[in-house]
């Protein structure tokens, strides 16, 4: 557990970066500091490991004041994850993963079979090991940069933008992959970003903070979507909210409807209506085909592949996005195989959005405090 | 011209004895090497300091301005007036000459490790700190290794110059391959000073090419971008005929 306790920090000229910040980070759990530039949020983390030393306050880990521990045993305890990576040019990447493990003595040995689990922890082939960062790209970098990160097993990690620096599709896969080890290893993690998507996402709990440091608003994603404290945290949580707090709701039992459906390479012939599914030999379902325009075999060349599918285990948001992206309007519902299990119609996850219950109105986070 | 300093250099009596090329290399290798040493011992650890902690910054850019403006004769001659009266024996006359070829190889290494250093990237050094390492790890285990290749451009260039103006201790009552210039300028032995000149600048041009095999060795691949390179160009024809095998 990481503790800020009405944390200071005000720089000589004056200016305040943080405000008397009071939060708590709690243990094996994802705490996304988020907000516009100059609020205070990378000031914030950089506290925790005393990179910036806070003005007035105290910072707990686990409840010990960390302004009473040695600096270099503090920041050896918490791994520490920065937008560009950081990664040293001079050392491979093996080395660059074991840079925390050899300056807390480990031997080559050891630390090097250490870094290579790592790799493969992080989704790296094991043959860039002896790789030096220049050869690699943005994304590859990045996983370096976690592995280092987690290379001495610390029970904290700091992350500070980790992902921004790389192209939104490599961000969403590291997004995915940075959730399911969190996941395997229950780190606690304060996460900085100043992409309200991201914090979204990747959040336990999301602390917004507003310019000149102070917290507007600390609650766990879906409260945070469905009820923003002020106008502030309202527009920074931006226009879509109703949308991605569908993301939070898991999908209630669905009216699903059965759908004829042709295998690959089957022939179209006596087959009506507009668009028909088409799946391949093990009921996955590949794309949509309109049987008057094919003559003969389906081939995987002709399919529609714009209908996304969800998952009956997911959330609602990907059913209805199913629904709205299919050409047949009919959403293609799988299960976690991935095997047909049937389709919807907007209307009815419409229906099923409106009979599910809103998030709680209590602050789940402070229980008994005072809804602004 | 030519033929007369090429048959000056091939004499094999001009190469030995105690004013042969042979003795007077190694006494103008000698007083480079000593300067170039004691130059180095005072300014790469001071360029690696400044450029680590970012104060005397003004230091580094006023010295490297104002030696550029230094004229080495005349520094010379006032260091043996100078100096000279209160040394004895060869002291007098080996220590002004020093003294001006480690004032003018200092500039280039504190320029060298100094900017070598600032240029290292902020977030490497960010890192470095947020991982747990002392000030003097990030500057011995992740600055300076990323320092090396402008810390051996300074140390080249230190080098050349003074290798090339090593040649004025011969005005100044020592020995080395000036001795080739300077006796020949007095006796009119054109060939002599040509050759003289010649190989102040193979030897210069020697001492480079052995530093640059140095760096070649000392430099991180990942640092150099050499390695990078290489596989780049290696990996091209090759990319190419798997490309033309599919289609």
């Amino acid at each position: 557990m990481i503790g800020f306790d009405e944390v200071t920090k005000r720089y000589p000229g004056g200016t305040v970066a943080v405000d008397r910040l009071s939060l708590t980070a709690p243990t094996g759990r994802i705490t996304v500091l988020v907000g516009p530039s100059g609020c205070g949020k990378t000031t914030t983390l950089r506290m925790v490991n005393r990179m910036i030393e806070p003005t007035s306050g105290s910072i707990t880990l686990d409840g010990r004041d960390t302004s009473r521990m040695k600096e270099a045993e503090l920041r050896r305890g918490i791994g520490y994850v920065i937008q560009h990576a950081g990664l040293f040019p001079h050392r491979t990447v093996l080395d660059n993963i074991g840079t925390v493990p050899r300056l807390l003595g480990w031997d080559r040995r050891r630390t090097e079979a250490r870094s290579r689990e790592l790799m493969e922890r992080v989704g790296l082939p094991d043959t860039l090991g002896r790789r030096y960062p220049a050869q690699l790209s943005g994304g590859q970098q990045q996983r370096v940069g976690v592995a280092r990160a987690l290379a001495a097993d610390p029970p904290v990690m700091l992350m500070d933008e980790p992902f921004s620096a790389v192209d939104p599709v490599v961000r969403e896969q590291l997004q995915d992959e940075f959730l399911r080890l969190q996941d395997e290893l229950g780190k606690t993690i304060i996460f900085v970003t100043h992409d309200i998507d991201e914090a979204i996402k990747l959040g336990d709990q999301v602390a917004v903070l507003r310019v000149g440091g102070h917290l507007a608003q600390l609650a766990d994603p879906a409260y945070l979507l469905a009820h923003p404290v002020d106008d502030f945290v309202a527009d920074f949580v931006g226009r879509d909210r109703g949308y991605r707090a569908l993301s939070f709701q898991p999908t209630p039992r669905l009216p699903l409807a059965a759908e004829r459906t042709l295998t690959l390479g089957e022939t179209t012939t006596g087959v009506g209506g507009d668009w028909v599914l088409v799946v391949d030999e093990e009921n996955h379902p590949v794309g949509w085909v309109e049987p008057q325009r094919v003559h003969g075999e389906v081939t995987s060349t002709m399919l529609h592949r714009g209908g996304t599918l969800a998952r009956s285990s997911g959330p609602l948001r990907a059913a209805l996005d199913a629904a709205l992206s299919s050409p047949s309007r009919r959403g293609v519902i799988v299960d976690d195989s991935g095997a047909l299990v049937g389709t919807v119609r907007a209307h009815e996850v419409l229906t099923a959005i409106e009979r599910a219950e809103r998030p709680e109105l209590a602050d789940p986070l402070h229980p008994g405090a005072p809804v602004r | 011209m030519t033929d007369l300093v090429l048959a000056w250099l091939t004499d094999p009596a001009h190469w030995t004895g105690q004013d042969g090329i042979i003795q007077h290399t190694l006494e103008h290798l000698g007083y480079s090497a000593i300067s170039l040493l004691i130059a180095a011992a005072v300014a790469i650890p001071a360029g690696l300091v400044i450029g680590h902690t970012g104060r005397g910054r003004f230091l580094v850019v006023n010295l490297a301005g104002a030696a550029r403006a230094m004229p080495s004769l005349g520094l010379l001659f006032i260091m043996v007036l100078v100096l000279g009266p209160r040394l004895s024996g060869d002291a007098a006359f080996l220590w002004p000459n020093l003294i001006v070829l480690i004032v003018l190889a200092i500039p280039p290494l504190l320029s060298g490790a100094y900017a070598g250093v600032e240029g290292v990237d902020p977030a490497a050094r960010d890192a470095a700190r947020g991982m747990g390492m002392s000030g003097s790890q990030v500057l011995l285990r992740v600055e300076v290794p990323c320092a090396l290749p402008l810390l051996f451009s300074g140390l080249r260039s230190a080098t050349l110059q003074v290798i090339a103006t090593a040649t004025i201790a011969a005005v100044a009552g020592l020995q080395g391959l000036g001795r080739f210039l300077i006796d020949g300028l007095a006796v009119h032995d054109f060939p002599q000073m040509v050759s003289g000149a010649v190989l102040i600048a193979v030897l210069a041009l020697l001492a480079d090419l052995v530093l640059a095999l140095v760096q070649r060795y000392a430099v991180s691949p990942g640092v150099s971008g050499r390695r990078l390179r290489e596989r780049v160009r290696r990996r091209g024809p090759d990319t190419l005929a798997e490309g033309l095998q599919v289609r």
